[in-house]
């Protein structure tokens, strides 16, 4: 097995079967951690998307505000396809742990198909508002918008492919600990995902509702 | 067909004059020297196999080097076109279009394709080896950090002869950069560049981050760690929570540029401060991202050349801990006259001057250090001593120009340009040259010249100081930053002369030095104890240049400046006589790395071209090479026992 804390050490460690098999190389656990990492520059870069976007949300140029152009249904649907992809994506990860290929792989496509539900519903969106003059060139309101939920359906959209070649992998070659170890990073990126989609909900839709 | 050759006169910028013909004519000259060499010499499999392909930290290390030395002449040779423009009134020499491209390619250049790679190509160099491991945490990553580096090192020279160089400065504020005022590609080149080389400066922060959390030697904890490394550790957190401001801010402005949106313009709701805002939120940290490093370096130099252990260790990580804290709490000093108010300005006021407090800390401690030491004064030691009066003026003029009601005055001036060159230079070029004198027979088994390199220092910090101390009178006396021609009779002419002549000098310097290198790499001695300074720290355990496993055993490490225990207890690197080798394992070079840097460069291409098809072509390219690199489960190999012992033996450690 291919294991870069070995290349440090130079032998391999025994593996404790109490662990979950994703842990069951020290590379393993490297490259989680490292993601983790990852995650914290990304969050970063999330910030400050959030903050531009507050700090645009009044300047419409005399153009469509937040409250005339956000449509409750289609990011309430939004929402809900989202937050159960997580929870599916979740059940992945229990099936995993106990070794389940197919149940694994079930409960992923299951989450890839909401994922994509969630990315129509928010093109459908992104159409409808351009159909009507809302682009990101009206004003800075819609500027920020647009890159902000915009860049989240970018992740969304990266993360439905990774997902996909995950499922590939899995299909191939079964539940190894680096199958494992690739099902549990992508499912952390998918939580962090939907973590960020409820600051969006909160932030962007009901405050922009609101105010 | 009359209309395509114009576009491209225009794109080629053959209508610019003699200076872009020259650089063409150099560009070409040295681009067929280099192919023509390779394929005389039979070295393109050699290049490929041993470089271009290359994970081993050492190796790409050097080859950040290499690329900054480089960088640094082409910055360099920036900053003597723009000294000769200033050397006196009313000079032409460059017009106002020129000059302007000039002073914002020198700053983009020294600090994100000099200083950057200049400082992380020594995190390479020898961080793996100062903690005992034998690779980064993530090798192959690592190699694509180099790349996207060098892609967007090329894209961002390639602004010079190609459709024209950016003019905005290093810090490119809008409005001013927006189409309205600023159309054609120059800025995109600056926002694609910076773009590609951040993204890979994120990897190499997570890399390292990790690497010293995860992959130190059984007995190394991080209260042991070497002092560089504890610098490297704590830039690495920098990095990356600093870097995607950047990267917000750049994208931020380039769908401006590209898509029309209103981020940063004056019409259409848009708000130029935020990019400010956004901007120096990375900036300032970044300048801190440049200078703890080189804190590092002197930290290893001076003990090492004072024979003691440093003094002060917790106290010099505490400093380091509070400058990066602190570090984030600072960016509106850069822009004190836009009016924010008493009380902001009150806060960054205070704030920024509290990180003279570590920085004093960090001072009192290298000179404790050399007190009651027995000073040895290499061409490694001189800069590190050199260093200290230097940085110390930088220091305390920044202090000054922390005072809001004061920094009025200051503003945009000589003054504030000849500040952060002294803490740039004196603090960050001065480390690195130290680094290189240092590192230098780790990195190719010879050692520089020290006469040539006592040469150097004083040549250089000679000509530095007559080049930038003039300038805090310039500031005094009125005389604003990238102003392109002055007329006579304010009393500047003779004051700019003065700085011009020292940067000549500084030109001499850098001269003195690549002879060093040149000279030294034919008759220089040879380092075969693998630790020539007597040195500290685990890296001059090693053989010089370090075998590609680094540790044929991990060692196990007793305590702080563990080389230096392990001298004085009569230890071997290999442990104790008759423990076996085990094989190694090791992971494999591979191509991709370069093929996707590549591809950035060609989606970088179009997006400053506004060529879509060539954007959407380099994006996929992307996608598929890392698709390409997840199905990839066979990427290491095993270095067998025979061959560690051949390696061993042939340098003497059996």
């Amino acid at each position: 097995m291919s294991n870069a804390h070995t290349a440090v050490h130079g032998d391999h460690h025994p593996v404790d079967p109490s662990i979950p098999v994703e842990y069951h190389e020290e590379e393993n656990s490297l490259r989680i951690a490292g993601f983790w990492v990852f995650l914290g520059s990304d969050l970063v870069l999330f910030s400050c998307l959030f903050a531009t976007y507050v700090v645009m949300h009044g300047r419409v140029a005399g153009g469509p505000t937040s409250q005339q152009l956000f449509d409750v249904t289609g990011f309430t649907i939004e929402t809900i396809a989202l937050l159960f992809s997580s929870f599916t994506c979740g059940l992945a990860t229990y099936e995993m742990r106990r070794g389940n290929r197919n149940a694994m792989v079930t409960w992923l496509f299951i989450t890839v198909a909401l994922g994509l539900v969630f990315l129509g519903f928010e093109i459908d969106e992104f159409v409808h508002n351009v159909s009507i003059g809302a682009t990101m060139q009206r004003s800075g309101f819609l500027s920020a918008f647009f890159t902000l939920v915009g860049t989240h359906g970018c992740h969304v959209t990266m993360g439905t492919l990774w997902m996909l070649s995950v499922i590939i992998q899995l299909i191939r070659y079964g539940i190894t600990p680096i199958t494992a170890r690739k099902a549990f990073i992508v499912s952390i990126y998918w939580h962090f995902l939907d973590a960020v989609w409820i600051f969006i909900f909160t932030v962007v839709y009901l405050t922009g509702k609101v105010v | 067909m009359n209309g395509f050759a114009n576009w491209a006169v225009h794109f080629f910028m053959l209508d610019e004059g003699p200076l872009i013909w020259l650089s063409d004519f150099l560009i070409g000259c040295a681009t067929i020297g280099i192919i023509v060499a390779l394929t005389y010499f039979k070295l393109w499999k050699w290049l490929w196999d041993n470089w271009l392909t290359t994970v081993d930290h050492k190796k790409i290390g050097i080859m950040y080097l290499v690329a900054a030395v480089l960088m640094l002449f082409r910055g360099g040779t920036d900053g003597l076109l723009m000294r000769a423009q200033l050397s006196w009134p009313n000079l032409h020499f460059l017009n106002a279009d020129h000059y302007d491209q000039i002073f914002t390619t020198h700053g983009t250049i020294m600090i994100l394709f000099m200083a950057m790679p200049a400082i992380i190509g020594f995190f390479n160099v020898a961080v793996p080896l100062q903690i005992g491991c034998r690779d980064v945490a993530f090798p192959y990553l690592n190699a694509i950090s180099f790349w996207l580096f060098f892609a967007a090192a090329l894209l961002f020279n390639l602004s010079f002869v190609v459709g024209g160089s950016p003019d905005g400065g290093w810090t490119s504020y809008p409005p001013y950069v927006e189409n309205a005022f600023d159309p054609g590609p120059g800025e995109n080149y600056f926002l694609v560049a910076l773009q590609i080389t951040g993204i890979g400066t994120i990897a190499t922060g997570v890399n390292f981050l990790l690497t010293i959390l995860r992959m130190r030697a059984p007995g190394m904890t991080m209260m042991r760690l070497p002092m560089f490394t504890w610098s490297v550790f704590i830039t690495s957190i920098i990095i990356v929570f600093a870097f995607p401001v950047l990267t917000v801010a750049l994208a931020l402005l380039l769908i401006d540029r590209d898509f029309g949106s209103h981020f940063f313009t004056v019409t259409g709701g848009g708000m130029p401060m935020q990019y400010i805002n956004l901007f120096w939120i990375w900036g300032h940290p970044e300048v801190y991202i440049v200078i703890l490093p080189a804190f590092g370096i002197f930290s290893e130099v001076v003990s090492t050349f004072s024979h003691k252990r440093l003094f002060g260790y917790s106290a010099m990580v505490v400093s380091m801990i509070a400058i990066a804290i602190l570090s984030f709490i600072v960016w509106v000093h850069h822009f004190f006259t836009m009016g924010a108010g008493p009380g902001v300005n009150s806060f960054f006021g205070v704030s920024t001057m509290a990180i003279a407090i570590p920085t004093g800390v960090k001072i009192f401690n290298w000179l404790f250090t050399m007190h009651k030491g027995r000073v040895e004064f290499t061409s490694a030691m001189l800069w590190a001593v050199g260093f200290i009066p230097n940085f110390l003026i930088g220091g305390l003029t920044g202090v000054m120009l922390a005072v809001p009601p004061a920094d009025y005055q200051y503003h945009n001036s000589y003054f504030l340009i000849a500040h952060f060159h002294y803490v740039l230079i004196g603090g960050t070029v001065f480390g690195v040259f130290a680094a290189i004198y240092y590192w230098w027979p780790k990195m190719f088994g010879v050692l520089l010249d020290e006469k040539l390199g006592r040469w150097h220092f004083w040549t250089f910090m000679i000509g530095f100081n007559i080049c930038f101390f003039p300038q805090f009178f310039l500031g005094f006396m009125g005389m604003q930053r990238r102003m392109y021609t002055y007329p006579a009779g304010y009393g500047w002419g003779i004051i700019n002369l003065i700085s011009t002549v020292g940067a000549v000098l500084m030109g001499v310097g850098f001269l003195i030095f690549v002879w060093n290198v040149l000279w030294s790499a034919r008759f220089g001695q040879r380092d075969t104890t693998g630790d020539p300074w007597d040195g500290r720290s685990l890296e001059w355990a090693t053989t010089s240049p370090a075998p590609e496993y680094n540790f044929a055993i991990i060692p196990t490490i007793k305590g702080r400046d563990a080389w230096w225990l392990m001298k004085k207890t009569g230890e071997s690197i290999n442990g104790p006589k008759g423990v076996p080798f085990r094989p190694i394992h090791m992971p494999n070079n591979s191509g991709r790395p370069i093929i996707m840097s590549l591809f950035f460069f060609i989606a970088g291409a179009g997006f400053i071209f506004q060529w879509w098809i060539l954007a959407i072509i380099g994006l996929l390219g992307v996608l598929v090479t890392m698709a390409q690199r997840s199905f990839e489960y066979h990427d290491h190999h095993y270095i067998p026992v025979e061959e560690i012992e051949k390696t061993e033996a042939a340098a003497g450690r059996l």
